[in-house]
C-alpha cells in the first residue's frame, strides 16, 4: 500500500487501503478503528499507529507503505477481505461480486 | 492449470479466480494466462496484496470462501495436479549443484489427489450437507498464519520494492527486497518474485539460493502437509 505523500485525503486512504474513513473511526467490514481525522484528511503515521500496520519511509524516494495489519494472526476473522485487483485485460475486479458462489482463490507466478 | 477443474466445478456454483503474483505483472504472467485462456477471473497481483491479506507464503496456494463471503479454508498448498516436476530426472552432464536442485525439487510434499478431492466434496456441498473440509470461523482464523511485526513491516518493504522497481529503479528496490527477505524469510514469494527480477545475477545480488534457502527451512516444509 504505497503512498507518495505523509498526509493524504480520506478518499485516497480509502482507494488504497479499502479503510474508509467514517464518524465512529476507520472502518472496513464490520471493524471500526477509534481515528480523529483532520478536516477529512489522513495522516499516515496516526492510521498506521490505530490500524496496527507498520508505516516504512523511503526518503530518497518520497514513498511511504503500509504493512500488513501487525499482532494476532494474518487473518483477524474469517470473513473475506475485498481483493480488488486488475485482471489481465485491465479490467478491474472485486472478490465480492462473486458473492453468492463459492470461490477458490489460487495464487500463483509465472516466476 | 485450472480451467480443466473450472469447467467440471462450476455448474456446481464454484467459481474459481487465479492470482498472479508478479512484480513484473502482465509483462510476465500475461502470455501464461494467454496461453490458458480461461474462463475464470484472472488477477494480478504486483505488490503481493494477498499476502498481507490472507496470509499467503507461497505459489500455489489455495483459499476457499463460502457464498456468504466467509472464508472456510485459509491458505495451503493448491495443486490441481501432479507436477511435472516431480518426475523430472537430471540429465547425464549435469552439474553437481544441479543434481542437488533437482533432488531438492522431487523431494517436495505435493498432495494434488488429496486437494482435488476436498474441493470437489467441498463444491457438492449443498443446504443441509456441510462439507467436512469446511472448517468454522475460530479454526480458520487459528490455522492462519501467525502476524508478528516484522512479517508485517515485509510486507511493506515488498510493496516499496516493486514500487520502485515498477518505477525503473531495480537497484533502490533490492534494498527493500532484501529487507523483506530479512524480515520474513519464510516467504518465498517475497523471495523469488525479487530473485526472478535479479535475473542471473539473482545470487551475487541476494547472497543465497533458493537451494540455500530450502535446505535451510527445510524441504519438508517448503509445502506444508495438507490438514484436511
Amino acid at each position: 500500500m504505497i503512498f507518495t505523500e505523509p498526509r493524504v485525503l480520506a478518499d485516497e486512504f480509502e482507494r488504497v487501503t479499502g479503510w474508509r474513513l467514517r464518524p465512529e473511526g476507520l472502518c472496513r467490514g464490520d471493524r471500526c478503528v477509534p481515528f480523529r481525522s483532520d478536516h477529512g484528511m489522513v495522516e499516515l503515521a496516526a492510521a498506521a499507529a490505530a490500524l496496527t500496520m507498520p508505516l516504512v519511509h523511503d526518503d530518497a524516494h518520497a514513498l511511504w507503505a503500509l504493512g500488513a495489519e501487525a499482532g494476532g494472526r494474518a487473518l483477524r476473522s474469517a470473513i473475506a477481505p475485498e481483493l480488488e485487483l486488475p485482471d489481465f485485460r485491465g479490467g478491474s475486479f472485486r472478490l465480492s461480486s462473486l458473492r453468492g458462489m463459492k470461490v477458490l482463490l489460487v495464487a500463483w507466478a509465472s516466476w | 492449470m485450472w480451467q480443466e477443474l473450472r469447467t467440471e466445478l462450476r455448474p456446481r456454483g464454484l467459481e474459481i479466480v487465479t492470482v498472479a503474483l508478479d512484480a513484473r505483472g502482465r509483462e510476465t504472467a500475461g502470455p501464461w494466462i494467454s496461453k490458458a485462456a480461461p474462463y475464470h477471473p484472472s488477477l494480478i497481483d504486483e505488490a503481493h496484496v494477498v499476502d498481507a491479506l490472507f496470509g499467503v507464503v507461497n505459489v500455489p496456494s489455495g483459499i476457499w470462501i463460502d457464498e456468504k463471503g466467509i472464508i472456510v479454508r485459509p491458505p495451503e498448498p493448491a495443486h490441481p495436479r501432479r507436477p511435472t516436476f516431480l518426475d523430472r530426472v537430471a540429465p547425464p552432464d549435469a552439474s553437481p549443484a544441479e543434481r542437488e536442485r533437482i533432488g531438492l525439487v522431487k523431494a517436495l510434499h505435493v498432495e494434488a489427489e488429496r486437494y482435488v478431492a476436498a474441493l470437489r466434496d467441498w463444491a457438492s456441498s449443498e443446504n443441509g450437507r456441510k462439507s467436512p473440509y469446511a472448517l468454522s470461523a475460530d479454526e480458520v482464523v487459528r490455522r492462519s498464519r501467525p502476524r508478528p511485526i516484522e512479517e508485517a513491516t515485509a510486507a511493506a518493504h515488498f510493496a516499496l520494492g516493486q514500487a520502485l522497481h515498477s518505477r525503473g529503479d531495480l537497484a533502490a528496490g533490492i534494498e527493500h527486497f532484501r529487507e523483506a527477505h530479512r524480515l520474513h524469510p519464510t516467504n518465498w514469494t517475497y523471495r523469488r518474485d525479487a530473485w526472478s527480477l535479479a535475473g542471473a545475477d539473482r545470487e551475487s545480488v541476494y547472497g543465497t539460493s533458493w537451494v540455500d534457502e530450502v535446505k535451510r527451512e527445510g524441504v519438508e516444509n517448503y509445502y506444508p502437509r495438507l490438514r484436511l
